[in-house]
């Protein structure tokens, strides 16, 4: 026969396997922080550096440069993201370790690739129209996307990241109207709200 | 008699059991390597409680092959859903019956 406190932990073993199998918990606070960071790092290059600023509407964009202009700021996006994409997988893998879970499991599968088909859609998306000339459009669009990936995602995550989904979303589209700020709103939605969300997930759940 | 007294399920009794018909309560359909890294099992340990769930026809195996490799999916059999609803309905009216 079994005991009472045997019911009470049948009980939490069948709401953690539920959870684990469903959501994966292991990924990283932190990851959103550095994320932040490299995105305002950015940020800060492009507009510094490469002298970067969206101040064309639709229509007027004068030719673009493509090799001056666009590859040196195609490798700092493509160095950007790559950065962010391992960190975030490295302290995820170490936030696994701790919960003694697998960082390459059924549930993060899932949750990569219901991200993965919003992402690369709005990045051909993006690419194609670059290459039309359409640069005004990169920023706006990737906020769009972005959010629409988190959202997706967050069915397989934290229930948190629907609503940085969202605020990606709502900063996308307002970029995509005031095309002139689109840095600046890249720049909030990449990195300060990245880091917000790290920060808050990182004191709520890692600590 | 496969249920006890109290409402339980023999076929639940182990912790296993119940976390393989916990991991597929939410999930349709999952393969053998993911309920092993959800476990924390052994093959042969998970085999052995695979097919106990199966003989009771809690669950449903599925063989098919990805590529070249034999690859086994598990699913819950609606009369395996009501078995394991059954089950944490009892165990939350005994738990209840603690508490008071």
């Amino acid at each position: 026969m079994k005991k009472e406190q045997d019911y009470f932990r049948d009980l939490a073993e069948i709401r953690s396997m539920m959870e684990r199998s469903s959501k994966f918990m292991s990924l990283s606070g932190l990851a959103g922080i550095t994320a932040g960071v490299y995105a305002l790092l950015g940020v800060y290059l492009a507009y510094d550096v490469l002298d970067l600023n969206f101040d064309a509407s639709y229509g007027s964009l004068p030719p673009f440069d493509l090799i001056g202009e666009f590859f040196p700021l195609l490798a700092l996006a493509a160095i950007t993201l790559l950065l962010a994409l391992t960190t975030a997988i490295f302290l995820s893998h170490q936030k696994a370790k701790k919960r003694g879970e697998k960082i390459w499991n059924a549930t993060s599968k899932r949750l990569l690739a219901h991200m993965a088909v919003p992402l690369v859609t709005g990045g051909v998306l993006i690419l194609i129209l670059i290459s039309k000339g359409l640069v005004a459009l990169a920023a706006p669009l990737s906020l769009v996307f972005y959010g629409i990936a988190l959202f997706n995602a967050s069915r397989f995550t934290f229930e948190m990241l629907k609503y940085l989904g969202s605020i990606q979303i709502i900063l996308g589209l307002a970029s995509a109207y005031f095309t002139e700020y689109g840095l600046l709103f890249w720049a909030i939605g990449f990195g300060l709200f990245h880091i917000i969300y790290g920060t808050y997930m990182h004191y709520k759940y890692e600590r | 008699m496969k249920i006890s007294i109290n409402g339980l399920h023999k076929a639940f009794e182990s912790r296993i059991r119940l976390g393989i018909m916990s991991a597929l309560a939410v999930n349709d359909v999952l393969d053998f390597n993911a309920l092993k890294d959800y476990l924390n099992v052994t093959d042969g340990n998970l085999a052995s409680h695979l097919k106990a769930l199966e003989k009771e026809a809690f669950i449903e195996v599925k063989k098919s092959f990805i590529g070249r490799k034999p690859n086994t999916s598990y699913s819950a059999t609606k009369f395996g859903r009501k078995a394991f609803n059954d089950h944490l309905n009892a165990l939350e009216k005994l738990i209840k019956h603690v508490v008071k």
